[in-house]
Parts: structure tokens; sequence; C-alpha cells
């Protein structure tokens, strides 16, 4: 046996025992019958105001986790960037798609930026949230660049785009802390469900992430298309 | 009708799971993960869960396979056939 099968091998031990830790101390019949799943189901409209109870438990109840959850990727994003490594200058790029595909990332374009703009404005009150929302808009800006490879995405707008748009995320929540006591508390007024201006800070911060995962899709997926293949 | 679509869309994903370990194309086989993304965000779907349905359907079916093509060509498994290379 060499090293790879005896790595794997742990592996799979370490990875049963866990989840048979998990199967013995995780209750299962409570979380039906009670506990939070049931308090959230109940509480998360009228505490809120926001109807779609995933963006609540993601924004609200759980907030402090998607801020975790943006910093683990924002460090992948990275690491990517820093593995795939820069262009060189001198290398030959794609010739340009044909003309279907090129008249329709044309056409397209607008269209994925207002669904995408769409589905991140009113993630509060029907379904729609930030992967989705975030999935569409870097789907706006790779779809020309498959189109036409000469033209690549600007590496330093999208980087731009991503520091303001983390930064905007912290200074929301350090006003939450300033005027509330409590780190990613809810700001503004809770408004009547359903309503585009409602359920607090919700879809300021839904809007925010949205934008920080399109620029890090983009920006993985053109870095990813430029570097040049290994022949 | 809930039960034929659930049916139909789970026996889809086990079909396109195992071209996925049948098929020698490299694209084929990552065009057939994205179905069994596709498959699966229906069944989400039906299963009241249009969140996830979306997610699955944006993520799963679409960046995630485009990420896995970009990088069977980064590594030279699979290259996009221009013009040139035909001549």
């Amino acid at each position: 046996m060499n090293l790879r099968e005896i790595s794997s091998l742990v592996f799979i031990v370490w990875l049963g025992l866990l989840l048979g830790a998990v199967l013995k101390i995780v209750a299962y019949d409570n979380i039906l019958t009670g506990g939070v799943g049931t308090y959230i189901l109940t509480h998360a409209a009228p505490e809120l105001g926001a109807e779609n109870i995933v963006t609540s438990v993601l924004l609200a109840y759980r907030g402090l986790d998607t801020l975790g959850e943006l910093t683990v990727l924002f460090v992948a994003i990275t690491a990517a960037g820093l593995v795939l490594g820069q262009r060189r200058t001198d290398a030959p790029s794609d010739s340009d798609a044909g003309f279907i595909l090129r008249t329709a990332a044309n056409l397209l374009f607008p269209f994925l930026i207002i669904l995408g703009t769409y589905i991140l404005l009113q993630g509060h009150f029907s379904p729609g949230g930030v992967f989705q929302g975030g999935a569409i808009l870097a789907a706006a800006f790779f779809v020309p660049i498959l189109a036409s490879p000469a033209s690549p995405l600007h590496h330093r707008v999208s980087r731009l785009v991503e520091g303001l748009v983390v930064a905007t995320f912290m200074i929301i929540c350090l006003l939450a802390l300033f005027s509330d006591d409590a780190f990613l508390a809810l700001l503004l007024g809770k408004g009547s469900v359903s309503q585009l201006f409602s359920a607090y800070s919700l879809p300021l911060l839904h809007i925010v992430i949205g934008f920080q995962i399109g620029t890090a899709f983009a920006g993985i997926l053109a870095r990813l298309q430029e570097t040049e293949a290994s022949d | 009708m809930l039960f034929w679509v659930a049916l139909i869309s789970v026996v889809v994903m086990l079909g396109a799971a195992f071209a996925v370990l049948f098929l020698e194309n490299y694209l084929a086989a990552t065009a057939a993960i994205s179905v069994v993304s596709l498959a699966l965000s229906v069944l989400f779907f039906v299963l009241q869960a249009p969140d996830v349905a979306l997610t699955e359907a944006a993520v799963g079916a679409g960046i995630s396979s485009v990420i896995l093509a970009l990088t069977l060509r980064r590594v030279g498994l699979w290259r996009i056939e221009t013009h040139k290379d035909k001549q």
C-alpha cells in the first residue's frame, strides 16, 4: 500500500467516525417537533418583516456565519488568483467566437443584469437569494468574455468593486454596532411585509453580499478563461 | 402528477450520473454533470424549495460546470477547437 491509499483509508475511517458521532449526538426526534427550526418558522416573518425565511436566517439570525462565509470566499478567490497567476502580455488570445454566440451574448447582457438585480432586490420577500443573484450577475459578465476572448475583464475594476462591497458590508455592521450596541444588529425600520423597503437592513446586506459573490465568481471565471492552456 | 415529475427527474439524474462515469469525451461528461444538477433543481422545485432550486440551477448547473470545463481546458484535457486548428 502506498501513501495515497493509506491516507484515503484514514480519511474514510475518520469520516465514518464523524458521521457516527453526529448520528449519535444529534437528537433528530426533537428537530421536527421543537427546537430552533419551528421557532424560526413561526417567528421570522412577524419579527423581521421578511417573508423569505431563508434570507432572514442567512442575514439576520445567522448573519455572523454569513460574514465568515464571505471571508472564506474572499480568501479562496485570492488564493485561486495567486495559483493561476498573471497572463503573459505576449500570449496569443483565442479568436472570437462565431457570429451567433457573439450576437446572443450582446443580446443577453442587459437581460441577465436585470434578472440578477431583480433577484437581489426582492430576495427578502420572494424566492431568490444572494448566491443565485450573484451567479447570474457573474454569468452576465462572463458570457461576453466567452464570445470575444480578446477583450478581457478588467480585473482592477472587479477587485475594486469587490473591496468596496466588503467595505460597505463592514460599514453597515459597524453602524449597527454604534447605534444599537450589537454587531450586525438590524437598522432602519421594519416596514410592512412584502414591500421593497422593509425588513430592516436585510435588503441592503442582500444586495451587498450578492455583488460580492458576483464579482468573486466573475473574477475567478475570467481568470480561468484567460490563462493560457499548457499545450 | 408530482409523483411522476419527481420519478422522471430522479431517473434522469441517475442516468446522467452513470453517463458521467462511462462517457469517454470530457465535454460530454461535463454536460452530463450539469444535467444531474438541472434534474436536481426540478426535484427541489417539486419539494417546494424554490430558493434551493434557483441556487442549484445557477450554481450547480451553471457556474460549477463552466469552472469544470475551463479547468479541463486549462490542464490541456479538452481544447476548444478553433478555425486555425482545423486548417
